[in-house]
């Protein structure tokens, strides 16, 4: 028979029990549900811990420092201390070289430094920290009051709320007030310096009026790499122009050329979290340490695969239970149609026809509940967002997603509902197939 | 081995020491028991005999729906013991059309259905399907209630769907197990001026089990009388 003549031989045959399919129909649709709504789950809180993960712009960066060259006490022991290698310092060359490694978007210094401002009128000590243009899209940035600096280069300043409490009342009037920055300046000494060769540098006191054009929550880069929390945030290129004092400038005091810029570390940002590795090892070879986080998160997505796999195998037992109501629903339909079987082969229906009517009519039911199951699945998944986010907002906390539904799980979900209801239909269809016609013709 | 004057000398069914025993708890019924004959192409042959004779059974067998215990049925010279279930289906679709006492219709299908199914069966391309539903509904002049179903028609024209059915994908015999059964006189004799017809205008082999030998005389050309499985008289009717 074919293919169109079938569905059309099926169909019927579906609508005419109209209500046991349904039924069994609506078994599989809140399997294949469970099953959606359970990955949804898993598969959603993956992409916000992801999500969040890799706004920190912690994933596809890599921090350089120079390479320690401490001895360790076995080390100490060592006949020959000269033996050690001299420590490469992070410098301009350095920097340099580092911008020119492939895959590398940007490279830029940590900047941080302690420093006195002033508003109204008024003193507060705090700490100052450069942000990198890519910090833009760092969580820090989601719930933040007023806006981003409007370019790299401007005057501006993003407060954090607790420095912004203090300096105002409430903290958002602080928003485009202005605010002086009191910094020393790092001023290298002429060369000849009254007669005596000097490589040495200056300190001078400077202000910087800057605009406060936005405040939040926490540090953005303050998790890693940094010396303590800022208070106050500018635009990286702004902060790199003031060359403030930073705490490693004593040490280049002591170098042979202190009036040589150094940094204590570098961000080396890559253009994604799968180019880490090489440029990981490049940096390591150029001499300098280098730290990612690309280890933690591979451990994490680890996590997370078998945490959906548990979900699944949960999710697909409601599936299991369904194809057994399949399999009831054929067997049924088998002894309520045994004489029409029977007519169906004295007209000239091999079992392979049979076998096939059945098993459309067994993936009509897993395809029709598949499509269903994945839409309410989808309605459990927005229903838990929904709650969740009620919840959150009376804790005042930003909305988050905790369930998604891809095109791949809607795939999967609609293929694997099919494929069970075709393995539940095997044994009906089977048995269909093997009536003889002659028994099956005298059934009353 | 009796071949009469309507025949065109060309056996369409031929059953050679046929047998077909079954086993019913301890006993064995031997529902056909060596039963040897021929029909010829164009005969109308009527199998008579009284309820458990084996003449259903003999029925059956030449349709393909069952197979013989041993022995041999040749159905244009294509032995059916030797075929696998999927010629057999074949063998139903193209060269048999079976009529039963119980019209056998799909009760939730129009009668334009019903009579279409045993082309879609035979995968006879849907262009064509409604001319030789038209074909066969015509034949049996029923083309006025194509879009009834069997429970809107009566016992008559059920039996005359029936045959339209059988008759859709022109097939070379023609089956029937007690046609007039489950009808009064006069329709019963419709049905059977209709096989007679049929018969005479298309040349088709028509095999009638019955158990109404009058009937079986007025009709058929030859009657087979059968008795515990044996063929026990083969003659001309009179």
């Amino acid at each position: 028979m074919k293919g169109r003549d079938l569905a059309e031989l099926a169909a019927r045959n579906l609508r005419e029990a109209v209500l046991r399919n349904s039924l069994t129909t609506l078994g599989i649709a809140v399997g294949v549900a469970s099953l959606v709504a359970m990955l949804s789950l898993g598969v959603g809180l993956q992409n916000l811990a992801s999500d969040r993960l890799s706004r920190t712009g912690l994933f596809d960066a890599i921090f350089v420092t120079p390479k320690p060259n401490t001895p360790s006490f076995r080390r100490l022991e060592s006949p020959n201390p000269a033996a050690l290698t001299p420590v490469r310092p992070l410098d301009n060359d350095g920097r340099h070289q580092l911008e020119a490694l492939p895959d590398v978007i940007a490279v830029y210094p940590e900047i941080r430094f302690p420093t006195e401002i002033h508003y109204a009128g008024n003193p507060y000590a705090t700490v100052v920290a450069g942000v990198a243009p890519s910090d833009r899209n760092d969580g820090a940035f989601d719930q933040m009051k007023g806006s981003f600096f409007s370019g790299p280069s401007a005057d501006e300043a993003i407060v954090q709320i607790e420095l912004a409490r203090q300096l105002s009342t409430p903290p958002e009037a602080a928003i485009g007030k202005d605010v002086v920055l009191r910094y020393a300046e790092r001023q290298a000494l002429p060369a000849e310096s009254g007669g005596v060769k000097s490589d040495g540098y200056s300190i001078v006191p400077r202000e910087e009026r800057l605009r406060i054009v936005g405040i939040i929550e926490t540090d953005p880069a303050g998790g890693f790499g940094a010396f303590g929390r800022a208070r106050l945030f500018i635009p990286l290129k702004v902060a790199e122009t003031l060359r403030a004092a930073q705490t490693n400038d004593l040490r280049d005091l002591l170098r042979d050329t202190p009036s040589k810029r150094t940094y204590d570390s570098l961000t080396v940002r890559v253009s994604g979290a799968s180019k880490v590795k090489d440029a990981e090892d490049a940096i390591k070879n150029m001499g300098f340490a280098a730290y990612s986080l690309l280890d933690a998160s591979n451990g994490l997505n680890l996590v997370f695969r078998v945490f959906d796999m548990f979900l699944a195998i949960f999710g697909s037992l409601a599936l299991v239970v369904a194809s057994l109501g399949i399999v009831n629903t054929l067997v049924m339909a088998i002894l309520e149609r045994r004489r029409e079987i029977g007519i169906l082969k004295a007209l000239g229906a091999a079992d392979r026809d049979v076998k096939m009517l059945f098993f459309v009519e067994a993936g009509a039911m897993g395809l029709v509940g598949g499509v269903l199951g994945v839409l309410i699945g989808w309605l459990i998944g927005r229903a838990i967002n929904f709650g969740t986010n009620v919840y959150l907002a009376r804790q005042a906390l930003p909305a988050i997603s905790v369930t998604a539904v891809p095109w791949w799980m809607v795939g999967l979900a609609i293929t694997f509902s099919i494929l069970v209801s075709l393995v539940a239909g095997m044994y009906p269809a089977s048995r269909a197939a093997r009536l003889n016609p002659v028994q099956a013709l005298r059934y009353e | 081995m009796p071949m009469n004057a309507h025949t065109s000398g060309r056996a369409a069914l031929r059953l050679q020491q046929v047998t077909r025993h079954y086993q019913m708890g301890e006993t064995l019924v031997r529902a056909a028991d060596n039963v040897t004959l021929s029909i010829g192409a164009g005969e109308f042959v009527a199998l008579l005999g009284s309820s458990g004779s084996g003449k259903s059974t003999l029925l059956n067998l030449m349709a393909g729906l069952d197979r013989p215990t041993s022995g041999a049925i040749f159905a244009h010279d294509r032995n059916l013991a030797e075929m696998s279930s999927e010629e057999l289906a074949k063998h139903r679709s193209h060269t048999i059309g079976i009529v039963f006492q119980a019209f056998n219709l799909l009760p939730r299908m129009t009668l334009e259905e019903n009579v279409e199914l045993p082309l879609r069966l035979a995968e006879v391309e849907r262009s064509e399907r409604g001319a030789r539903v038209r074909e066969a509904v015509d034949r049996v002049r029923l083309s006025a209630r194509l879009s009834h179903r069997p429970s809107e028609l009566s016992g008559g024209e059920q039996q005359r769907a029936a045959l339209a059915r059988a008759l859709v994908n022109r097939p070379t015999i023609l089956l029937a197990d007690e046609p007039t059964g489950n009808l009064d006189s006069t329709t019963g004799d419709e049905i059977m001026f209709l096989l007679r017809e049929i018969n005479e205008s298309l040349g088709m082999t028509i095999v009638m089990v019955t158990h109404e030998h009058p009937r079986a005389e007025r009709f058929a050309h030859r009657l087979i009388l059968m008795g515990d499985g044996k063929v026990i008289s083969d003659g001309g009717a009179s």
